[in-house]
């Protein structure tokens, strides 16, 4: 589903946000980007957003090599992604049902189609009776799972979602996890940077880890289970049944 | 396909016809656009009124033009002239000369006014009456007004008035209408310059709408981000704010419409009383169905072009950070 090729970004100020990176995720796959901030992950997702392009090597998306997508063609290939923000990027001035049926809205989808598919998707979330509500009276948790209905409601193949979870506490981020694993289990793919750990390896899926705009060299198994033991997470077991 | 064990599938949403959705796309997001501006009452409103005014000055420059014209045109038809004949000349001749000129295929009607009638009127109308009794004789000629017919045409009217001009009996030719057309001309000039003055107030609506629009989007830049990063074209983004430009231009050119009108209905009763004191039927004459939509269609255009203009130069480069 996404294939990174060597790819290098490099800034103008001359400091390299990815060198030379190489990377796939399977279709139907969950994997977490983790590392420390400014590891390079929230610009792999830029790049796969096409919010920024490469300074070399290839970024494939879903088969399409994302440096052919012209300027003017970047709108439609964004509407084949679902994407989740750290800071929700929800618009303020209008109800949540609004927020969710943007997506339909910008691809043209009928008013009538688009109320059943935004009601679909805020149940999903569930959200389903705060659809009149505005954002700002939701908590962040509630508006991050607004952001989500969002990025879901035109049914993308492939999700991305920086930090989803960044300003959340560990319930609210455990409930967003299982939201995007039930997705995931119909068959999107799922591609999440989070320096979340602990909550990642509840989940047991595969990570990417990056470090300077690298792979970082495995570690060991048992360091990172060390790692959570210390963080005091329950058993993954525990929080997901 | 399910999305969710526990809840409903996303249904498919098969799209609204592809003329439909786009047709209601535009009227939500007109709606939309112009309930934004509700939203802000005051300050839309001094923006309208700014471009009301701009659009009234012109219209109502016009508008006295218009009028002058129409009071000009009687007199343009009324180009009488007068042919004071010599002092010698009998009555008997004046009116068999009179009945010759009539017979001319360019001339409409010939009216004698003998020395008697014309002296009789001089010494009702002047004031004089008393002291022009002690006149031995009449000092007044014979004189034949002429109205030259319709289908004459500025060189034919010269001719016309030389050939009378020429005859024996014929002392004076007095051509009353030349400063009709020095009117005119003078009329034409103004019409240039109100013409030349309506493009600078347009492209100053252009300005003061692009500006409005420039701040809307500044003010709105974290939306068009948000909305680009899903995946919203540039025309898609753009939209809103053109449907506000529209609005603007339209809302401007309604309101200056009623300014007009307001205008007018302030100078009817002084207008009426000053046709009545020269006996005239003179009503001021109205902008008319096609004028007030090419007022209110002006404004809609340059409410477009500003917004557009806004749009284009701003719009491009709010991308997604």
């Amino acid at each position: 589903m996404i294939r990174i090729e060597d790819v290098t970004k490099r800034f103008p100020g001359g400091q390299e946000a990815l060198r030379g990176l190489t990377l796939s995720v399977d279709r139907g796959e969950m994997v977490f980007i983790t590392g420390h901030s400014g590891a390079g992950k929230s610009t792999l997702l830029r790049l796969i957003a096409l919010i920024d392009r490469p300074t070399s090597g290839q970024v494939i998306v879903d088969g399409q090599n994302t440096a052919r997508v012209s300027r003017r063609k970047i709108p439609a290939y964004r509407r084949q992604l679902g994407m989740v923000f750290q800071d929700h990027k929800l618009l303020y001035d209008r109800p949540v049902f609004d927020n969710v049926a943007l997506p339909l809205i910008i691809s043209g989808i009928g008013y009538r189609d688009a109320g059943r598919r935004v009601r679909a998707a805020l149940d999903q979330v569930g959200l389903l009776n705060k659809e009149k509500r505005h954002p700002e009276t939701l908590s962040a948790g509630e508006q991050q799972r607004v952001g989500i209905a969002r990025a879901i409601v035109s049914r993308p193949k492939l999700l991305i979602a920086d930090e989803p979870t960044g300003n959340l506490d560990p319930d609210l981020s455990l409930e967003v996890m299982r939201i995007f694993r039930r997705f995931n289990e119909v068959g999107v793919t799922l591609l999440i940077a989070s320096h979340d750990l602990a909550l990642i390896d509840q989940l047991g899926c595969r990570r990417i880890p990056l470090e300077n705009g690298a792979l970082q060299v495995e570690k060991d198994r048992d360091e990172v289970s060390d790692y959570f033991e210390g963080a005091g997470a329950h058993s993954p077991e525990d929080r997901w049944r | 396909m399910a999305v969710s064990k526990t809840s409903e599938p996303i249904p498919a949403g098969r799209p609204a016809g592809p003329v439909s959705a786009w047709f209601l796309c535009h009227v939500n997001t007109s709606v939309d656009a112009l309930g934004r501006l509700a939203r802000q009452p005051f300050a839309s409103l001094m923006i309208l009124l700014v471009i009301a005014v701009t659009l009234a000055l012109p219209a109502a420059m016009y508008l006295v033009i218009k009028n002058a014209q129409s009071i000009g045109s009687n007199w343009e038809n009324a180009l009488d002239f007068s042919i004071y004949l010599k002092s010698d000349v009998t009555l008997e001749d004046a009116t068999r000369l009179a009945g010759l000129i009539r017979q001319r295929a360019d001339v409409a009607q010939v009216t004698l006014i003998s020395a008697q009638d014309a002296l009789d009127e001089f010494k009702s109308a002047s004031g004089f009456g008393a002291a022009l009794d002690h006149l031995k004789t009449n000092p007044l000629p014979h004189t034949l007004v002429v109205r030259p017919s319709g289908a004459n045409t500025e060189q034919s009217m010269i001719l016309l008035h030389e050939e009378v001009g020429n005859l024996p009996e014929a002392d004076l030719v007095q051509v009353d209408t030349e400063w009709v057309q020095r009117f005119h001309a003078i009329l034409d000039i103004l019409r240039r310059a109100i013409a030349i003055g309506a493009v600078l107030l347009g492209v100053a609506i252009v300005v003061i709408i692009g500006n409005t629009i420039r701040l809307d989007i500044q003010n709105r830049r974290d939306e068009i981000e948000v909305t680009k990063l899903i995946g919203a074209s540039n025309a898609f983004v753009r939209r809103p704010f053109l449907y506000s430009g529209l609005w603007y231009g339209l809302g401007g050119g309604l309101l200056a419409l009623a300014l007009v009108r307001y205008g007018l209905y302030a100078l009817e009763q002084p207008v009426r009383r000053l046709a009545g004191l020269y006996n005239s039927a003179f009503s001021v004459l109205e902008l008319n169905l096609s004028e007030s939509l090419l007022i209110t269609g002006t404004g809609v255009l340059l409410g477009l072009a500003g917004s557009w203009l806004a749009a284009a130069r701003h719009m491009r480069r709010i991308e997604p950070r």
